[in-house]
């Protein structure tokens, strides 16, 4: 009997304003219907090429064949998984990843830095700028012409072998990617040769927003140019590298694959099967599509708790973390 | 006094050791690119011999005849520069054009369309997942293999994004007051106005396209469809030197050999690199800085 004012007020208010506002967004969308369609473009190309083989993953838990689609194939849990386990090229495998990546790690993460401090302490600017050109070209090259390359002078008669055995080092002509022992050497060594210089770039952007009084300060305090370089530039680096580092210790299962694919072959093969390696030839190679995701999945996990680990340590040891 | 002394002394040989260091890594850099060019300008039996370090010992252009005169690896060449322009033009269109969407802050729906990119980022299916889907969709031996898969990229929108930002709001009112719709104030203000961004992605993702060998290798089993640097790759890693020395014109056949094609191949498939390499060096660096800050 007694109705409340307000309560009528608002039931009959809120659906108005509600409708008022859905139609005030329909008009809207209908007035961006441009952009909604450029954007809807986009959203619909990452749904077909990043979301779909994102949801393929499943794969890993079934059995998979070209018969049925993704959704059909029975599912079979993790026994993929445990064949990986038990596959006797695990070992191998691993060894060859993580040990590449870790060496990588040791001498090609803190060279750049290096590089980027001692060229940061050249004085004329135009020697400076021509080293940057020439160190930065190799990072254009691809693998591909750098297998060339590689290939070309780790030859027989190639300017390796010669210089050695003109110097007496060698006898007679060593196949050097025949030999497992040392395929880890010439994957480190190349890599480095193709992206010192470019590696160094984010640095040096780093070192350039230095400010110059730091610097002036620390010429007052007696500070010589090896000082400067450990007490100034390296502390002001430290965000950058930190970052770099974090992002290095998640690529560790990562080979580099273009390059690897470039340099392996059947000789060298006990040094140079790496997990990406591994994926590829099981997947594309022997069409065991099951396996090779499962295999591919595991990388993917680690990856990300490794990511996940170096961020909080980063964090808690110098606070600094990438999210 | 005699402390200052000391230390410019000190620091003569600190810049000294400093510039003799960095000629070296120069020349460490340069040389092999250098052996590889002077050995493809050399006569090819008499390369064999090995030792030729600075300049050609028998100067012959005979190897860049060969490799003009070889159909396979002209056509590889031709597939390369025409994947490299669809390619290039596709991506930077497409990723502009959804980067200008996501750009504008009265797009409906903005922060969920940015969470589905930015998850992107993080997860992929991997390798096994992405061959599958491009066989389903009919790629596989298709020319379009290298343009569509290739289109979009997540980070390369946030790099357009940051520059989109900056563009001032007025010059788009201006169109719209005129009565363009937002597509054309994308093709026929945007576009116009952010030509350094464009051309930052451009030559990024060209140098990628014309470099890529893997899409060739898993998604292309036809001969006629592989990209040079696809070609090379069989050549060098697969050691299929008959390919080189495949439907060569008599002629040339007796001072060429299969490694001097090799390396001509490889001069004339980095000549582009090379000559694109000041713009490169212009615009790289800038776009680098760009999807560093904001991403």
């Amino acid at each position: 009997m007694s109705v409340n004012p307000g309560y009528e007020l608002s039931v009959r208010g809120q659906p108005a304003s509600r409708k008022a506002k859905f139609a005030k967004t329909v008009r809207k969308l209908i007035g961006q219907r441009y952009l909604q369609v450029m954007a809807l473009l986009g959203v619909a190309w990452m749904a077909i090429f990043n979301y779909i083989p994102m949801y393929s993953v499943i794969i890993a838990f079934k059995e998979f064949d070209i018969v049925h689609s993704v959704g059909e194939a029975p599912w079979v849990g993790l026994a993929h998984f445990r064949e990986f386990l038990d596959d006797d090229e695990l070992p191998g495998v691993i060894w060859n990843t993580v040990g590449m990546s870790l060496i990588k790690l040791a001498i090609g993460f803190p060279l750049p830095i290096i590089f980027a401090l001692f060229l940061n302490e050249l004085r004329s600017l135009r020697l400076k700028k021509a080293v940057q050109t020439i160190s930065y070209l190799p990072h254009f090259l691809s693998w591909v012409i750098l297998g060339g390359i590689l290939t070309t002078w780790l030859a027989d008669i190639g300017i390796v072998n010669k210089l050695l055995m003109a110097l007496g080092f060698i006898h007679e002509p060593i196949s050097y990617l025949a030999e497992p022992s040392y395929f880890w050497s010439i994957v480190i060594s190349s890599d480095i040769w193709k992206e010192l210089g470019w590696s160094a770039i984010i640095y040096l952007a780093a070192i350039a927003g230095v400010s110059p009084e730091m610097y002036e300060a620390a010429t007052i305090d007696g500070a010589g140019r090896f000082q400067k370089m450990r007490f100034v530039t390296l502390p002001s680096i430290r965000g950058t590298i930190t970052i770099l580092f974090i992002l290095a210790v998640s690529g560790l299962l990562n080979s580099n694959f273009d390059q690897i694919l470039v340099l392996r072959n059947s000789l060298n093969e006990s040094a140079s099967n790496v997990i990406d390696v591994y994926v590829y030839q099981t997947g594309i190679i022997s069409s065991r599509y099951s396996y090779s995701a499962a295999v591919g999945l595991i990388k993917s996990i680690i990856a990300l708790l490794l990511l996940l680990m170096a961020n909080s340590v980063s964090k808690k040891l110098n606070d600094t973390s990438l999210f | 006094m005699f402390t200052l002394r000391r230390k410019t002394a000190g620091e003569a040989i600190f810049d000294a050791a400093n510039v003799a260091g960095m000629l070296l890594i120069c020349f460490v850099t340069i040389y092999p690119i250098w052996y590889v060019l002077v050995n493809a300008f050399n006569e090819g039996q008499d390369a064999m011999r090995g030792g030729i370090y600075w300049w050609p010992r028998v100067p012959s252009l005979d190897s860049f005849q060969a490799v003009f005169a070889n159909p396979g690896i002209m056509t590889a060449m031709g597939i390369t520069v025409s994947k490299t322009l669809a390619g290039t033009a596709a991506h930077v269109f497409f990723t502009a054009m959804v980067a200008y969407a996501f750009s504008r802050r009265d797009l409906i729906g903005r922060k969920g369309y940015m969470l589905i990119g930015t998850v992107t980022m993080f997860f992929s299916g991997g390798l096994i997942p992405s061959y599958l889907l491009v066989r389903d969709l009919h790629l596989l031996d298709n020319f379009l293999v290298y343009i569509i898969p290739a289109m979009f990229n997540f980070f390369d929108l946030i790099i357009f994004l940051a520059f989109f930002r900056e563009i001032p709001a007025g010059l788009e009112e201006a169109a719209k007051i005129d009565g363009a719709n937002d597509f054309s104030i994308f093709v026929r203000v945007v576009i116009p106005v952010s030509m350094p961004v464009i051309a930052t992605i451009a030559l990024f993702h060209g140098v990628y396209q014309w470099n890529d060998y893997f899409t060739g290798m898993i998604y292309i089993n036809d001969m006629d469809l592989q990209p040079i640097q696809t070609f090379l790759y069989r050549v060098i890693a697969q050691s299929s030197s008959n390919l080189m020395m495949a439907a060569m014109p008599g002629g040339i056949t007796k001072s060429v050999t299969s490694q001097s094609i090799k390396l001509a191949t490889m001069v004339v498939t980095t000549l582009p690199i090379v000559l694109a390499y000041p713009f490169l060096q212009k615009y790289f660096v800038k776009g680098l800085m760009i999807g560093s800050i904001k991403g």
